[in-house]
């Protein structure tokens, strides 16, 4: 398990060698928030031929929906801490595929259609601690653009620029692993244990 | 003449010593927000730091160091989590509290300020039209729970929710045949289902009986219960102790990344159920368990319970 300190655009050799397990600070300006309804205008405006806002290629996208205010006309997250990522398991693998992002950062993990464009595309899905939203917020220095406001403030697209950004846990990468897969794995062979312990035999 | 004058002067200057009842609502309101999105009660971060102890999985101890380092820096004032939730209130009001009238407006009130002021996030958005409102408010929201008691004060908990764990959150309606046998692996398979998803480690408030809505009501209530009480009936308390064992069996740990901490607590109560029924709410908290409680006397004088005035 090894530590990493990127700079973006991280380029598509330094996501494949990430592997389950490392953890990653990211520093730079190509970090993006987007969840559900980022990913689906996104996609849409691939679809019909034109250029989002922002080049996600090397990019940093962050499943969230921060918290931010205006301070003397400048934008600043207060607090930002990541969603539950499987709602943009509908999206991630075409957007990867698309727009080439090399690390996503969420929480609760994803599934197989994303792991599987991880791998073909040269990148890692990141768990971020859930509710740590103060604590991310640390990392996630400048905001340089607040697009898409008609979204609302927590499914609009934020453009970072980010500090040590993490610790970011590698838990998808582009090997085929996934300490989420792992994990259903591993409590689905206690279930007998567990079962037993509320009096169920099976 | 003269006298008529005087009674007025009087009655001004009572007035003036008066606080507006409206106002004592909004502001203690506003703080009760602002203390329950910033600062979790004692217990709930007690209970935090002695599962970081308890832990020996390095990812666990990873994950809960992040929250506990992620709550000292929400102490100074910072939302802990950008969830801030859907705007929940739970009042006991006393039947002869003089100020009723005033305390869905005041609320109302006090969750814009909160959405601006704080900031929380804006929480409210139309299901039928779509549009975030943008100040926490719209149709039936903040939400109120409403219980009528004696007395003559008011008791108001903030309890903003967050969606991930509200999403885990279900009601099953099962044959009484199943027994409690089946309540219990109802509760332990949605445990099983959601994983790490609803930011573990979770609250689980548990409601059996009564019907659907009751069941999940008695579910939500317990998510309120200090986190080292038991349930004063022995039956159900060993109901208690038995989910929470097998939840934290599983392995599921902290952010389901593994480790000995999946559940903090699990709270049951029940109703009497209707013979053919025998519903169970399942209520699923996050470790962001964020509540905070005043009590306004008839006189306006406040108390906060879960978030005391410094040197109170």
């Amino acid at each position: 398990m090894a530590e990493y300190h990127l700079t973006t655009p991280i380029s598509e050799e330094d996501a494949r060698k990430l592997k389950v397990g490392d953890v990653v600070y990211v520093t730079g300006e190509h970090v993006y928030t987007a969840r559900d309804e980022a990913h689906e205008r996104a996609l849409h405006m691939f679809e019909k031929g034109e250029k989002p806002p922002v080049d996600f290629e090397g990019s940093v996208v962050y499943h969230v929906g921060p918290v931010a205010w205006q301070k003397d006309g400048k934008w600043i997250i207060v607090s930002a801490g990541p969603t539950t990522s499987v709602r943009m398991e509908m999206f991630e693998d075409e957007f990867l595929h698309k727009y080439k992002a090399r690390i996503i950062v969420g929480k609760g993990g994803m599934g197989k259609k994303t792991l599987a464009a991880l791998k073909e595309v040269g990148a890692v899905y990141c768990s971020y601690t859930g509710g740590c939203g103060a604590l991310a917020a640390k990392g996630l220095k400048e905001v340089r653009e607040y697009l898409w406001p008609d979204l609302g403030m927590p499914e609009a697209l934020w453009v970072i620029t980010a500090e040590e950004f993490g610790p970011l846990l590698v838990t998808m990468d582009s090997h085929g692993n996934s300490m989420h897969e792992e994990m259903d794995r591993k409590v689905a062979s206690r279930k007998a244990e567990v079962y037993a312990k509320i009096g169920i035999k099976e | 003449m003269g006298t008529i004058t005087r009674t007025s002067q009087i009655h001004s200057l009572e007035a003036d010593r008066m606080e507006d009842p409206y106002q004592v609502i909004h502001d203690t309101t506003f703080r009760l927000l602002k203390k329950a999105v910033t600062v979790l009660p004692s217990d709930v971060k007690k209970a935090l730091e002695t599962a970081k102890n308890n832990e020996t999985d390095e990812t666990a101890k990873t994950q809960l160091s992040a929250i506990l380092t992620n709550l000292e820096i929400a102490e100074t004032g910072v939302p802990m989590c950008q969830d801030t939730g859907i705007m929940i209130f739970y009042i006991k009001a006393g039947a002869k509290f003089p100020f009723l009238g005033e305390v869905k407006e005041a609320i109302t009130q006090a969750c814009r300020k909160a959405t601006k002021e704080i900031p929380i996030r804006p929480n409210a958005v139309n299901p039928i039209v779509g549009g975030n409102s943008g100040d926490n408010t719209g149709v039936k929201i903040p939400w109120i729970n409403w219980e009528i008691v004696d007395g003559d004060s008011i008791e108001i908990t903030a309890f903003p929710k967050g969606g991930g764990s509200e999403n885990a959150s279900i009601v099953g309606m099962l044959k009484p045949g199943v027994g409690l046998t089946g309540v219990k692996k109802l509760v332990v398979d949605n445990a099983l289902s959601y994983m790490g998803k609803a930011c573990s480690p979770n609250i689980i408030g548990v409601g059996i009986g009564g019907g659907a809505d009751i069941a999940m009501k008695i579910a939500k209530q317990q998510l309120m219960r200090p986190l080292d009480d038991k349930h004063p009936e022995p039956e159900v308390a060993k109901i208690e102790e038995e989910l929470m064992d097998a939840i934290n069996s599983t392995g599921i740990g902290p952010m389901g990344l593994g480790g000995k901490t999946t559940v903090l607590a699990v709270k049951v109560d029940y109703a009497m159920r209707h013979p053919a029924s025998l519903p169970v709410g399942v209520a699923v908290q996050c470790w962001a368990a964020r509540r905070s409680t005043a009590i306004i006397t008839k006189d306006l004088k406040v108390t906060y319970l879960t978030h005391p005035l410094e040197g109170n």
